[in-house]
């Protein structure tokens, strides 16, 4: 089954070329190649037995010298990033339809190109191959923003660029320091989660990953970088970002960090989640006070994602499977707030919230679907958003009630600024701007309701996506209480 | 032997065709010398034949061979209306290039330090005459005078430091040398260090490393854009394989004596590189003091010896090589069209010509150390030798460095593709076309596939 994997990581940069060199049909061949994938990735899942094990293996020598290989695979784990990304990416192109931008074909080029460099991310087996495919999803998405970005993209994207990289930078040489201390000196995951570091070397190895990872997320005090660009990004990018990027940073703790160094994480997991509760709290506070809904909705990311790394920091079942849950709940949501938010702004040239107001008379599609999106966000019980927050919030409940109890603040805060953007840009009086406003239409009203439909689906039936992960979660845990054990 | 044969007899055919005004015939004929030279460099591969016991052909000198015979190549290519607009003379430009190209072929092969002295002035000279090519330009002359006095200097420290080792030692002999410091290891005569840091300091400045890289930035930007890519690429490459011939090779057994002072060339030569690179505002003069900051990187090679040490300088070399040749080719066609060579005259490029654009773009991640280029290989390889002796303060040193990289290739491609231009379209000469399309998909290719590359020598 491993010709599948290759399908699933090869049609996107395949299309990619496609695409580049189609001129004005792009957009219709990168739709379809992203319906391909997700089609394979759907295909994917029903061929996937829910246990532990890595499936769809591949495994070729790529650079013998250095003993990289070609090695990836999914897991539970994994599956369910693997969807995420592939399930975003064709509503993200959907999204970009109605969008008039210049030189489309290498705008959609960019997006398939990325998701290659994600599924990478998401399904490496090698150290080496992780490292290619985090640099290889960062390039389109740089590009992305600092083309069709706004005006002050070019100043905001570099900041970014150079954060990630810094980031990255450094998590290579802790990769590359793994290298030399494996006797095998290769890359395999299975080699590092063997390895026996003390309790020293393993307090750097965190915190050469960790930054990485926390920029990625982003984590306080690594998230500066963040509001700005999502602010300054175009429409696309910011879903790309917040939807898939984002994940890229969760998924590298529990693939990468927890295993191979669970002493340092124990010995430094408490600052993670400190530094975690802090960020839920500060871009809380912070988002109460934004007038751009953008930049209310790009702060309230950095708040979902704290408690997410504060559930995977936690250590325990619950936590960790809320954090899968909640990955995809919160990248099915966030795309589609920020949607939202751009057809109001490519309507009426403006996301700050008071200029906005009873667009939910004119346009009631639009407030209705918004409504369900924003209850997914809030975590209402029924919604997408309630289940994954619960099995966190349980997780770090399990790790301590403080913790808990102000990381559940999250959901209050989220509640209280979320509605009252809501209320600012959809209820009260129509003004002379928004008088005008045409409701949710062709690809927008398919796209929308694609991710209302997702939001109340996993809301309800959650059960699919906790069977996918559960058995590798476990397996994840217990080797690393294993090894704690050993350490000790 | 047959390779310098080859284009030492190619530069004279090239000067007699220049006598009879067979202008058309110039390039055919240079390119058909390379190529029959380039394919000696197949034919004598694993032979390792050694000339009167001063040349050696082994596999690393016969790679760095092929690597500055391509890169020559390259820049011939390049030469298209280049030269007719600064001179008639152009077979000598050619026959000169081609010197300095033998010169270079002796800087990598030799095994006496006569030769390595000889082919770096047979090499210097061309190249003096090749920076002041253009005669009534102010900035040429003066490049051509500050790399002769610099050069000439150089060669003051290289040559007495030579004499001082054949003090110590009794012969200019690599073998003997060697031989002499594994022999008395604890009695090592006091003349040969002082000699060997002499020879270091004149390949610094040869290799352009601070503190002796200050004739560089100046000579770089006043020379011709296309002597400027040569010497910043091919000559730079020999310059390199003779410095660690040397070090990595003959003077390995005093590895521990001449480590610290080399550790604060290459810390220098990072953070000048570096740092003054962010700050410039023109292309040329930014990539010469990027030029310098390889420098550094490339030196990694040599903090750590390891059988792996020369196959290291030799993927960075070429991927550097590669990338540069890239960047000075669409700075002299960018020059040509708007007059100007800083940064905003490549402003708007993604639209004016998307080829040179995209080309040009992945020649500055490749600089910039991005995976799947060249670059990001030849950068991964240096970090894995130095970290193999846990320097890591120096590899994260390394690694801040290449973080301001990012701020000054990226203002390229921000020029490029951010930033509005003028409307102007920009047509590629054929020769540009072929050279741009091979130097990316060698970068590419070396980015995807190392394998070829990393076992050569």
């Amino acid at each position: 089954m491993g010709q599948l994997l290759i399908i699933l990581l090869f049609l996107p940069l395949v299309s990619a070329v496609i695409t580049a060199f189609s001129g004005r049909s792009a957009k219709y061949v990168a739709l379809i190649s992203g319906i391909a994938s997700l089609a394979v990735a759907l295909f994917a899942v029903v061929n996937f037995t829910a246990d532990s094990s890595t499936q769809f293996v591949i495994n070729y020598p790529w650079i013998a010298t250095f003993g990289i290989n070609f090695h990836a695979g999914i897991d539970g784990i994994s599956m369910i990033t693997v969807l995420l990304t592939n399930l975003l990416i064709p509503i993200i192109i959907l999204a970009s339809f109605k969008h008039q931008y210049k030189q489309e074909s290498a705008f959609f080029a960019l997006i398939l190109a990325m998701q290659t460099g994600l599924l990478l991310v998401f399904t490496a087996m090698d150290a080496f191959l992780f490292y290619i495919g985090w640099e290889a999803a960062l390039i389109p998405v740089y590009f992305i923003c600092a083309i069709w970005g706004g005006k002050d993209r070019i100043k905001v994207n570099i900041k970014f660029f150079v954060y990630t990289v810094a980031g990255s930078l450094f998590m290579l040489l802790g990769i590359i320091y793994l290298y030399l201390q494996n006797p095998a000196h290769n890359f395999d995951i299975q080699a590092l989660y063997n390895l026996s570091l003390d309790s020293q070397q393993q307090g750097w190895i965190f915190w050469s990953f960790f930054i990485a990872f926390a920029i990625k997320m982003p984590i306080f005090p690594f998230h500066t970088w963040q509001p700005d660009t999502y602010t300054e990004a175009p429409a696309a990018g910011t879903m790309l970002l917040s939807g898939i990027m984002l994940k890229m940073g969760i998924y590298g703790v529990i693939r990468w960090l927890l295993p191979i160094v669970p002493a340092g994480v124990q010995h430094w997991g408490e600052t993670a989640i400190i530094l975690s509760i802090i960020g839920i709290v500060y871009a809380s506070l912070i988002a109460f006070k934004q007038r751009n809904a953008k930049r209310l909705v790009a702060y309230s990311s950095i708040a979902h994602v704290g408690l997410i790394s504060a559930g995977i920091f936690a250590l325990n079942t619950q936590g960790m499977q809320g954090a899968m849950v909640q990955m995809l709940s919160h990248g099915i949501n966030v795309v589609g707030l920020f949607f939202v938010l751009d057809i109001i702004s490519s309507r009426l040239k403006t996301n700050t919230i008071e200029e906005l107001g009873g667009i939910a008379k004119v346009a009631p599609q639009l407030a209705i679907v918004f409504l369900i999106i924003l209850l997914g966000t809030v975590a209402l019980p029924g919604t997408n958003g309630f289940i994954g927050e619960f099995l966190l919030l349980m997780g770090v409940y399990q790790y301590g009630i403080w913790a808990a109890v102000i990381a559940g603040l999250t959901i209050i805060f989220g509640a209280v600024y979320m509605l009252r953007m809501y209320q600012g840009i959809m209820l009260g009086k129509t003004n002379d701007l928004t008088i005008g406003f045409t409701d949710i239409q062709g690809t927008e009203k398919i796209t929308l309701y694609i991710i209302c439909a997702l939001v109340i689906i996993l809301g309800v039936y959650p059960k699919p996506i906790l069977h996918i992960s559960e058995a590798a979660v476990q397996h994840l845990l217990e080797q690393v209480n294993q090894k704690l054990i050993s350490v000790n | 032997m047959n390779i310098i044969i080859t284009i030492t007899v190619t530069a004279l055919v090239v000067l007699y065709a220049g006598l009879f005004k067979a202008k058309k015939a110039l390039l055919p004929l240079t390119l058909l010398g390379l190529i029959t030279s380039l394919v000696f460099v197949g034919t004598s591969w694993d032979q390792n034949t050694v000339s009167y016991n001063m040349m050696q052909m082994d596999n690393y000198a016969l790679a760095f061979s092929g690597l500055i015979i391509i890169g020559t190549i390259f820049i011939f290519l390049l030469t298209q209306n280049y030269f007719a607009e600064h001179s008639e003379n152009i077979a000598e430009y050619f026959t000169l290039i081609l010197f300095a190209l033998a010169g270079m072929i002796i800087m990598v092969s030799y095994q006496n330090m006569a030769m390595l002295f000889i082919g770096i002035e047979i090499m210097s000279v061309s190249l003096y005459i090749l920076a002041g090519i253009r005669k009534s330009n102010f900035a040429s002359n003066e490049a051509s005078l500050k790399y002769f006095l610099m050069g000439a200097f150089s060669t003051g420290f290289l040559l007495f430091g030579i004499t001082l080792v054949y003090g110590a030692t009794g012969s200019f002999d690599l073998t003997h040398i060697n031989e002499y410091l594994v022999g008395n290891y604890k009695i090592v005569s006091p003349l040969f260090y002082p000699g060997l840091i002499l020879i270091m300091i004149g390949m610094c400045f040869k290799i352009g490393a601070a503190p002796f890289h200050f004739w560089t930035p100046d000579v770089y930007e006043g020379a011709p854009s296309l002597i400027t890519a040569f010497m910043s690429t091919v000559v730079k490459t020999a310059g390199f394989a003779a410095f660690l011939r040397l070090f990595a090779g003959t003077f390995a057994p005093l590895h521990d004596f001449w480590l610290p002072p080399l550790m604060v060339i290459v810390c220098l030569t990072l953070l000048i590189g570096n740092v003054t690179a962010l700050f410039q505002k023109n292309f040329k003069r930014m990539l010469a003091y990027s030029s310098i900051s390889h420098a550094g990187y490339l030196l990694f090679s040599l903090i750590t010896l390891s059988s792996r040490s020369a196959s290291n300088v030799l993927v960075y070399a070429a991927a550097y090589t590669f990338a540069s040749i890239i960047a000075f080719a669409a700075l002299i066609v960018v020059k040509q069209k708007t007059g100007k060579d800083d940064f905003e005259s490549f402003n708007g490029l993604g639209k004016k010509n998307p080829f040179l654009a995209f080309v040009l773009t992945v020649a500055m991640l490749s600089l910039s150390g991005i995976p799947l280029t060249a670059g990001f290989i030849g950068k991964y390889v240096m970090f894995l030798n130095v970290m193999g002796q846990y320097q890591i303060y120096l590899v994260a040193f390394a690694i801040l460095n290449a973080l301001v990289g990012f701020f000054y290739y990226f203002r390229v491609i921000a020029a490029m593709y951010f930033k509005e231009g003028s409307e102007l379209s920009l047509t590629l000469p054929l020769q540009y076309k072929i050279v741009l399309v091979f130097s990316l998909v060698i970068t590419v290719f070396l980015g995807v596939f190392p394998s070829v590359i990393l076992n050569l020598i």
